[in-house]
Formats: C-alpha cells, structure tokens, sequence
C-alpha cells in the first residue's frame, strides 16, 4: 500500500449533503477539503431528477440545477472534487481511508471525515416480490438514469409500486419516456403526497391510482409480461404491463459506515448521531440522507452545513463528544434521527416516520417513565416528513435511560 | 472460434453434436475439443451457456461424502470433484475451501451422524470429524441457539457456477468447438447419422450426445427410448448482501433425516450467503419463478439457523429447477447402435461432476464407434475472477496503472470496473442480455440492484464499453 495522503477533511459523497459540508468547510478556511464521488458526476440524487422542488421559493430549481449550484459553490470555496473515486474501505484505526479511482489505490489520511454516502431504494429482490426474473424491473433512481442521463427505451406500459412523492416522480419520468403509466398501486388506503398533487395525477394526467392493493408476482420469460395484484378484499388480477417501477422505500446506503464499524441506529439503519452528527468513531461525522432515509435535499444540504459546523470545531480542538442517551421510538412510528441527545450539541429538530396515517397524532416524549414533553403534529402520512421539535432536551438525564418517543 | 446465435447452421456433417449447453453439455464440448480432428457441434436453445440448472444451484463443489455408495454418480463425484479442483486452480475458476457442517439440531439427527461419517467411509472420504457443541459453536459463534453438533466435512468447497462452464465453453469454442445458441432442438431422425430439425434449421452429426438436462428425457423419447421421466424439483433460494458474509464460516448442511432434507445456508464465492433450497416437484419446466410460502418457509428455517441473516438484505432470490428422475443415480446410457449417449439425471452434483462426466461420456462414444483420433491439450484459459477470496482488478495497482479502466468503477455494491465489462463484451462466448454481463462480471448483482449503476451497465451494454 501505498503511504497515506493528508488531507484536513475527507467528505465521502457529492450530493447535497457533501456538497454541502465541502463549501462551509472550504470557505471556513478547514485547509483541505476533499469530496470523494464514485460516480463521474457530482449532484447525488439530484442529478437525475429532472422534476422541480429543489433549491428555494425564491429560487425554484430541477435536481439537476440544484446540483450545479451546490457543486459550484463548493468548488468556488475552494473544495477539491475527486469524481470517479470511490471509498472502499477504513485502516485499522482513525479518520483514514482506502480508495480507488482510475489512477490507482490510494489511502488519504483525514484530520476528521465526514460520510455523506446518501441512500438507495430498495429494490425488488429484497421486498422479496414473487415470480420470475425478467427484465423490464426498476428502481425510480435507475429508471431516472437510463431516461434523463442516458435517454434509453425503457419499456411501453409501467406498472409504478407505490404512491409516494418519489411514486409521481417516476411516473413523470415514465410519460416523459413515452410509455404508458398503466396504475399506481400502494397497499395503503391512500397516495403517500399532498391532495393537490394526487388529484392533478389523476384527473390532469389519467394515472389510475390503486390503493389498499400490493403486487404478489411478476410474470413473463425473458421480458416482464404482468404484474399480478392483491386488491384488500382478496381479489387479485393481472395488469399487463413490459416495465415495472418499485418506488420509495429508501435505505441509507451504509456499507462504509458498517465496514468502519460505526455504532448504527437500529430504527433508520444508519449512524446513531446526536444533533452536532458525530458517530461512535472518533473523527468520522455523517450528514444526510445517510442518516435518515429519504428526507429532501435541501434538509441534506442544510445537514451537511451544520456537520461542517461541527467538524470546525472538532479541529479547533473541541474533545469528542460521549454518545449521549439513545432515542428511540415505539410503533407505529418507524425510526427517528437524530437518535442520540448530547448535553452540548445544536437544538436541532428531529425527523420521523410513520408506519401508518396518523390523523393530527400527539408525540410524547419520555425518559424513564418520565413525560419530557408532548406536542401535537398535522396529520403524518407514511414515508413523509414527520418532525418533533428539541426544546425537550435540556430536560434529559445525560445519565439516564434511553429516551422514548410515541404517538397517540 | 465460432458462436453463432442467428442465421442458417453450417450443412456438413459434424462428428459430434452435444445437444444443451448446460455446464455438463459445455465439459463434454471440452473434452471431445481435446481431439482436433473432430468437429464438434454445441447446440444451445437459450442465448447463452449454462442457462438452465447450471445457473441456479447451491454452487458447491462436493466431495461426494453422501452420495450412495457404489452408483455412477458417487464415482464421477469423486473423480469430478479433484479433477474440477484442480481445473479452478489452473483456470482461475474462485473456489473457497471453506469446509461444511453437518448441524444437528435434534437426538434424531445427532444419532444420524456417525452414520453418516461412516457413509463417507465407504465412499472413500475419510477426513470427516464429529464436532460436540462446544467446538461448533467455537467455529460457528452466530448459529442459532439448540444445535447439539456436527460433522466437520473439510473438503467441501465453494465454487463458481458461472466461469466454470463459461470456461469449458470457453476452452472448447477455442479449440475449434461451434457453439450454437438460441437453436432448440425439434426433431431427431436417423438418416446417415443424426439430422436434428432445429429452430433454426438442420444440423447433421455422426454421433449425438443428449445433455439436455430438464428435457433430456423428451430428447430421449424422440430417439425411441423410454428410460426415465425428468420431474423439475424447484429450488428457491435467497441471496444476502455481502454485508451478512461474516456471519458464516462453513456451508452449514442439514442433516437428512426421514422427515425430508432441510434447508443449507452456505457462503458464496462472491461473498454472499445463500439460504436454500426448496425441495418442490412440479411439472412445469419454466416455472422458475419464486413464491411467497417458499420465501417464507426459507426465512423461518434460516432464522433457527443463523438468526442474524434474517436481519441482512436479500440481494436476489431465484429458483432453480433440478432434474429429478426418481432414480438415485446418474441416467448415463450409450446406445452404441445408434451412436447415441444420454446423459440424464443430472442432480445438483453435476457441476462437481462435470469434467469426470465428461471423461466417461467421451469413452463410451469412443466405444460406441466414434474415432477420437490424436489429442493435442487445449491452450489454457484465465478466467476473470469473480471471487472474493483472490485479488479482483480494483484491488490491482498493477493492472490499474497498466490500464485506468480497471480502476473506473462502475457496479459500486460489487465493484466492477468498466475494463471488466469491456473485456467481457469481448470475450470469446460473450454476454448477449444485462444477465448474462451479470454471470460473466457480477455488474448489477449487489444489493442495489441497479439503483446505482444498472442504466450506466446497460449503457456499456449496448452501445459498447469503447470510450
């Protein structure tokens, strides 16, 4: 092996969150700041979303100009972009990395790293759908690829799992293709999105929504040729369809996380971070959608810029924080992040999911039998953004057991 | 070097015609290449070698410890297992020595043990150890509570599926073999020979070789006989993310009692951890699809085993379809007069098999008339490792520096590189759909699916991994 590079910070992904984390850095004056990207683009996600909800009111922007901007202003600040670079693995001890690109193995030695490496969704083998192997299955992120990076025939009639707000994206994505929206089906009672939008998808745009319906089998030799449905009274039927799109259900993308033997958080699978986003291993910090599968990019963005905060500080000399007390949440609700409070770290919020509706549900807080807190939320859907304020924390018992968040 | 998959077949006469290039109908191409005097057809209904039960089995290179004593196959196994072992060795083929445990979980199955050690006696494998609790869960520390021991079967092996019968194929196309894809055989008629109506018109041979695997009892009736019926015995199987590699060190069988045989979670060579199979008799030969209550059923059985599994990703499931002939042995036939072979009943241990399979094919269609003439040993073959346990191209400084695009990184979960893509769309047999890019590099294979990569793989695919 080759001996180790030094750089001040080493950022592991160029999406929102990194991008993000690399500008405040650089322009901090944190010395040299690197951003590892194994694809050839920076932009993460973004990239290929070429729909609108990025960048601000003020400023709307598709994905793929989000990404310019955020890739331009870290280079502007003076971050150094590694593209077609990826992180493979940890030394033994310390903020220090392995890497490989077209110019051959390297290991970087990092004062503090901050792991940015997002989230995937998961694909149809591990929702363990039925049936055959054909070929005509996607995910939303390969279907976004193949037709806005590479514009490639995908297919005549798509069948689109799930109604979420990534649910519409692909179906977007699959009339912009030219094919056929053949339905939406979700097993839930209703679109995972705002009325506003679901109405526009089915009145403006005819695409047939199926609720309270799951997929029970793919079919077809070769090339898919149906899926087979469920509906909630027992019913099932084929929807003839060539393409198939298994949308939402992100998971963090936490591969360099487990290999660097980082403590995970069992709700979001991702690293247990307190607000300030330190992770069990001294120097390694983690923002984005890492940390909470899938949240918007700018919440990454925003994420990304206050690891940053705290990685200056860390290089200031500020000790490492201990892991503070866990969080955890009780069903329905499904994970929460962050997942650690830390006596000294930012009073950030915190995000949650929801594995059913809850119509305007009450979130209570406790410790140790105690009520920290309670507040009432507008009713949260499944896979969308549920949020739980932190005033509660100064009331934690740093010493105390793990703290427990509920719905009512 | 010829692979055709369209057009017309070559009209003269071949000496040999194997039909199924499944990785016994590929070993036998092999073998039969070691002869350059004759011409050898390869006859493929698919559009790529290797495509049937050769593809979906267990990946295991047996030692033959619990075949019956006595049968062909016992013997082939054997043979098989150390010519294959040596063959990986020499080609590149990843095989991991790992080593199986037979797991009892009841009295029942502790008492069948000893039996079972004294089976691999009698089938000449003496290196079998009984194991007590302690020492099993010493080598196996995240096993599931309640097991009672083991027997240690050192020798058993993981292996590649896909490069081994890729690299007969290989070898044979190499050494002068015609491989012939997407042709299905239709009809067979004694006419000077055999004239075989293919989907893609007719092909002559002087003598025939039926490796047909699934339907090599159909291909037997067209011949006139009425040996064996080829029931397909579906195996679903889950593969876990590469994630759940450090859970398991042994392939971890189970112990087969009158009750049925269980199921094996076992390591792979690209370090990923089956779970399987299901054991169930159908009578479609297409129906390799998976299914709930098989999916199920697995998980609940591989939570008792390796409770932590359950928590890991599945990468892939799919479903195998094994020849079963209600026979315990091999079906290898030789009508002499019709200078025909049948090589049917091919079960899960004909990828240890294959080479010894054959050897013995080859003999009987040199006793049955065919003249073999001189041998001159085909050039060997380096394969592209697939395998965990041996240095991939990534992992090179050297081949990187020698060449960038093997440090350009494309399928990110399983770390292919665009140099492996390209060398493999150049390759000899090369890949002619996204699954056959996947068998041939593991692009696309890892626990995305695709997320990342699969529209950069296609794109490779189809319009060339030429910058």
């Amino acid at each position: 092996m080759t001996a180790p590079r030094p750089v001040d910070v080493l950022v592991v992904g160029a999406g929102p969150a990194g991008l993000a984390a690399a500008a405040r850095l650089a322009a901090a004056g944190a010395g040299r700041v690197e951003v590892l990207e194994r694809e050839t683009r920076p932009g993460g996600v973004a990239r290929h979303c070429a729909h609108g909800g990025f960048g601000t009111w003020t400023h709307p922007l598709t994905g793929p100009g989000y990404a310019r901007l955020l890739t331009r202003a870290a280079e502007r600040a003076g971050a150094t972009l590694r593209t077609g670079v990826t992180a493979l693995d940890w030394a033994a001890a310390g903020p220090v990395l392995t890497t490989v690109g077209p110019g051959g193995p390297e290991t970087v030695e990092a004062r503090a790293v901050v792991l940015a490496t997002g989230a995937r969704e998961r694909p149809r083998a591990a929702r363990l759908v039925p049936g055959t192997r054909p070929a005509g299955v996607y995910t939303t992120g390969e279907l976004q690829q193949a037709v806005h990076l590479f514009g490639q025939h995908i297919g005549t009639r798509a069948v689109v799992v799930g109604a979420s707000d990534v649910s519409y994206a692909a179906a977007g994505t699959v009339r912009a293709a030219g094919a056929e929206v053949v339905a939406l089906v979700t097993e839930h009672p209703r679109a995972q999105t705002g009325r506003a939008r679901a109405r526009t998808a089915r009145l403006g745009h005819r695409l047939p929504l199926l609720t309270g319906t799951t997929v029970t089998e793919l079919l077809g030799h070769g090339r898919l040729s149906g899926v087979r449905v469920r509906h909630r009274d027992g019913r099932t039927t084929v929807l003839p369809c060539d393409t198939v799109v298994f949308t939402g259900d992100f998971v963090p993308d936490h591969e360099l996380a487990r290999r660097g033997g980082l403590t995970l958080d069992p709700g979001t699978r991702g690293p247990a971070v307190g607000a300030a986003l330190h992770t069990s291993r001294p120097g390694v910090f983690a923002a984005g959608n890492l940390l909470h599968a899938v949240e918007p990019a700018g919440t990454a963005a925003r994420e990304g810029a206050r690891a940053a905060g705290a990685v200056l500080d860390f290089l200031a000399g500020t000790p490492w924080p201990d892991p503070g007390v866990p969080v955890a949440v009780e069903a329905p609700l499904r994970w929460i992040a962050p997942n650690r409070v830390t006596p000294a770290a930012p009073q950030a919020r915190h995000v949650l999911r929801t594995r059913i509706p809850l119509t305007r549900p009450v979130l209570y807080v406790h410790q140790d039998g105690r009520l920290l807190h309670r507040e009432r939320r507008p009713t949260a859907l499944p896979d969308r953004t549920l949020t739980l304020g932190a005033r509660w924390h100064e009331r934690v018992d740093p010493r105390g057991g793990e703290v427990r968040v509920s719905a009512g | 070097m010829t692979v055709t998959a369209a057009g017309p077949l070559p009209q003269t006469p071949y000496d040999v015609a194997i039909v199924g290039a499944g990785v016994v109908g590929c070993a036998i191409a092999r073998e039969l290449a070691r002869h350059p005097r004759l011409r050898i057809a390869l006859v493929e209904a698919q559009d790529d070698v290797g495509q049937g039960t050769s593809k979906a089995n267990t990946a295991i290179l047996h030692t033959g410890f619990d075949a019956t004593p006595g049968t062909l196959e016992a013997r082939l196994v054997r043979e098989g297992y150390a010519r294959l072992g040596a063959y990986a060795a020499e080609t590149g083929i990843p095989v991991e020595r790992v080593g199986a445990l037979l797991v009892a979980w009841d009295e029942e199955q502790l008492a069948a043990l000893p039996r079972l050690a004294e089976k691999a006696q009698r089938n000449a494998y003496p290196d079998t150890v009984l194991l007590g609790p302690g020492e099993l869960y010493a080598r196996e520390p995240h096993l599931g509570p309640g097991a009672l021991g083991a027997l240690h079967v050192p020798g058993e092996s993981i292996i590649c599926p896909w490069t081994t019968t890729l690299a007969y194929a290989t070898q044979a196309v190499r050494a002068g073999a015609d491989l012939h894809l997407n042709t299905a055989v239709q009809h067979v008629r004694a006419a000077d020979g055999h004239l075989l109506t293919t989907s893609r018109g007719t092909l002559r041979a002087r003598h025939l070789v039926n490796a047909a695997g699934l339907h090599a009892d159909t291909l037997d009736r067209a011949l006139g006989h009425e040996d064996f019926t080829v029931t397909p015995r579906r195996g679903q199987l889950l593969v876990h993310d590469k994630l759940a590699r450090p859970l398991v060190r042994h392939i971890l069988l189970p112990v087969p009692t009158a009750l049925g045989k269980g199921v094996l979670v076992a390591p792979t060579v690209y370090g990923n951890v089956l779970l399987g199979p299901t054991a169930e008799d159908l009578d479609d030969k297409r129906a390799t699809g998976s299914t709930a209550d098989g999916t199920a059923a697995l998980r609940e059985q591989g939570r008792r085993i390796l409770p932590a599994l359950l928590e890991e990703e599945v990468t892939a499931v799919y479903a195998g379809l094994r020849a079963a002939t209600g026979q315990e042995d091999y079906r290898i036939t030789a009508h002499p007069g019709q200078a025909y072979v049948t090589v049917g009943g091919i079960r899960s241990t004909g990828l240890t098999a294959s080479l010894a399979i054959a050897a013995h094919v080859t003999g009987l269609l040199a006793d049955g008339g065919l003249d073999l003439g001189p041998v001159r040993e085909p050039e060997p073959v380096t394969m592209p490792n697939l395998g965990e346990a041996f240095p991939r191209p990534y992992q090179r400084a050297d081949l990187i520096a020698a060449d960038p695009e093997y440090g350009t990184l494309v399928c990110h979960c399983e770390r292919v590189s665009r140099g492996e893509i390209r060398d493999a769309l150049a390759s000899t047999v090369p890949p002619r759909s996204l699954d056959g890019l996947r068998r041939r590099t593991r692009a696309r294979a890892g626990r995305c699916q695709g997320f990342f990569c699969g529209a950069a793989v296609r794109e490779l695919f189809e319009r060339g991994a030429r910058p």
